[in-house]
């Protein structure tokens, strides 16, 4: 009798816990949801446009998008075509570890065969890599080929923003949507979609 | 006691037992009667908190946490509000100070074995204000919105990213936006003046319960509770009330002074304690030349910068917190005080304090290829001098430790 009892306690307090535990969890969900984006963030942000008819070859302009920095390279033929020279440093040439949205189409990872459009936001941890296009000894990197270097962390890119193996980078800058309308670059969307 | 105090003391001290706690935890509270200076430290920690909280509400009446009024704000603490510099100043050298008496008091038990039994739960709670610590001074970083404020907090909140699958919507979620914005500025200023700070004084409040419970340490390792007297206190102890009151005074004297110095001639401690690149406004498309945390921080962060894998920064910085924790138990040493421990021990220990000085100051120079091996060796040496601890401590040979003090 005293033994029944005591079960059928624990199995009531058991119950009892469960039922709370679910409840808790329910009102959890309002506290930890209120820290998504709120409607008024997702709404800001939307696509940027810039003539880059008037960047020299070899230049790198800034464009702010959504808050974050978009680097434009203009590449000389040259550059271009010493791309696959590096390959040998780079982590993923092709891109392959990332979502690469223009895969295959130019060189340049963009929809142009002469401007680059990538995120400047440091696939690590965030920062803004800087732009040193000269093929010259760095203090990073004695046989330096020119490219991108992150001050943070020391993470290094190339031309058109591929890691570098052994660095603490994960993947390849991001490419951004975007399209050419002559020279008219459009940042935050596809062609057609708005 | 009771019998002389007036009517209305007795009233209140027989519904709320005001001279029982008076004296059960501080006039009559034993200490060892042999201490030295850096049993101060944990009493220095405390007056820091109060200068902390009575200067951040100061600080709350004039700060604005919005992303276009932040660092405004903080100007105008700065400039119009009377003595409002001093107040600013007061709580920017309060953060440095805390860890550095932190770090001190921490260091204090690592050498004289603070955390050996019974005190394992003390040195738990201590590692655990040390955590929300760190996350309250980031977090308070951030809401100047400097320069190194967003670049600083862009940095830590890009960890998260560095967990598989949902790091990167984590990331937004921490940020409540797509980059760090007013959104994530209010609620790191609810988080840094409500939450942790009442988190920070339970947990306070808990490492000091749990202290009195077992008794202080000292620097012999003797366990005074072996001896005790007719009324069951330590023969090797001496009343707080006046011994020891006396000794905090002085040290809380000295500290005043150290403080005030750095408060009013080196605020900004050479770009130490407030970055230079955080007196400009923060720039979401310029990352400064140089980012380097604050120096508490920097040897952490020089061992983050030393895994050349984003995920395995994050494990290895994080492991390097995580394994102060459990110091209790991977000493096995008979002797708690590194007096009677045996010369491995004490090898270890410089080499460690050298190691961890060194990546302190590699965390805030700009990387080099050097810089990074030498991060690399130093971080090495912070795990081996743990996680060996459980051999060097139980093959070397300990001095006897005395029976009393």
């Amino acid at each position: 009798m005293e033994e029944k009892i005591t079960t059928r306690r624990k199995v009531l307090i058991g119950m009892t816990s469960a039922v709370g535990a679910v409840g808790a969890s329910f009102a959890v969900v309002p506290f930890v949801a209120s820290w998504n984006p709120s409607a008024k963030a997702k709404a800001v942000g939307g696509p940027v446009k810039v003539d880059v008819s008037k960047m020299q070859v070899g230049q790198k302009i800034q464009v702010s998008w959504r808050k974050q920095p978009v680097f434009v390279i203009r590449h000389s033929k040259e550059a271009l075509e010493s791309l696959p020279e590096v390959e040998s440093k780079l982590d993923d040439p092709s891109s392959l570890k990332i979502d690469e949205p223009y895969r295959d189409v130019h060189p340049t990872r963009s929809l142009s065969n002469e401007y680059t459009v990538i995120a400047g936001v440091c696939t690590h941890l965030g920062c803004a890599p800087k732009y040193y296009p000269e093929m010259e000894s760095q203090p990073w990197d004695e046989s330096w080929v020119g490219g991108f270097f992150c001050p943070c962390h020391g993470s290094m890119f190339d031309i058109v923003g591929r890691v570098f193996k052994g660095v603490p980078a994960p993947t390849n800058l991001k490419v951004p949507p975007h399209y050419f309308d002559g020279s008219i670059l459009t940042i935050g969307e596809e062609r057609g979609t708005a | 006691m009771t019998q002389q105090s007036s009517g209305f003391f007795n009233w209140i001290n027989s519904r709320l037992p005001i001279v029982n706690t008076y004296e059960r935890h501080l006039s009559k509270h034993p200490v060892p009667k042999k201490v030295n200076f850096w049993y101060m430290f944990g009493a220095l920690a405390s007056v820091v908190l109060i200068i902390q909280i009575v200067s951040g509400i100061w600080l709350m009446f004039g700060y604005e946490n919005t992303e276009e009024g932040a660092f405004a704000s903080i100007e105008y603490i700065m400039r119009d509000i009377e003595y409002g510099w001093v107040i600013r100043y007061m709580h920017t050298t309060g953060a440095s100070m805390f860890f550095a008496v932190v770090y001190l008091h921490m260091f204090r038990g690592l050498l004289y074995g603070s955390y050996h039994k019974p005190r394992e739960l003390v040195w738990v709670f201590g590692m655990t204000i040390y955590l929300v610590m760190m996350a309250e001074g980031f977090l308070g970083y951030v809401l100047p919105y400097g320069q190194m404020s967003y670049w600083g907090a862009q940095v830590i909140i890009s960890l998260f990213g560095a967990i598989p699958y949902i790091g990167e919507s984590l990331e937004i979620w921490v940020r409540g936006d797509y980059y760090i914005s007013g959104a994530t500025i209010s609620r790191f200023f609810a988080l840094h003046v409500v939450a942790l700070p009442l988190i920070l004084i339970a947990l306070v409040f808990m490492h000091l319960v749990a202290l009195h419970e077992v008794g202080a340490g000292n620097p012999e390792g003797v366990d005074i509770e072996k001896h005790l007297d007719d009324d069951g206190v330590p023969l090797d102890s001496v009343p707080f009330f006046p011994y020891k009151v006396l000794n905090a005074l002085v040290a809380i004297g000295i500290f005043g002074i150290v403080f005030s110095i750095i408060m009013f001639f080196f605020p900004e401690g050479g770009g130490y304690m407030l970055e230079l690149a955080n007196f400009e406004e923060a720039n979401p498309l310029s990352t400064p030349e140089h980012i380097a945390p604050v120096w508490y921080y920097s040897p952490y962060y020089a061992m983050l910068r030393a895994v050349p894998d984003k995920l395995g920064g994050l494990v290895v910085m994080g492991a390097a917190i995580a394994i102060l924790f459990v110091v209790p138990w991977l000493d096995r040493s008979k002797a708690a005080s590194i007096r009677y421990k045996g010369i491995l021990s004490k090898i270890a220990m410089t080499i460690f304090i050298i190691s961890w000085l060194m990546l302190a100051w590699l965390g805030t120079v700009p990387v080099t290829a050097l810089r990074t091996t030498l991060s690399i060796i130093g971080t090495v040496i912070y795990f081996a001098f743990f996680l060996l601890m459980p051999i060097y401590t139980s093959i070397e040979k300990t001095k006897p430790v005395p029976e009393r003090l």
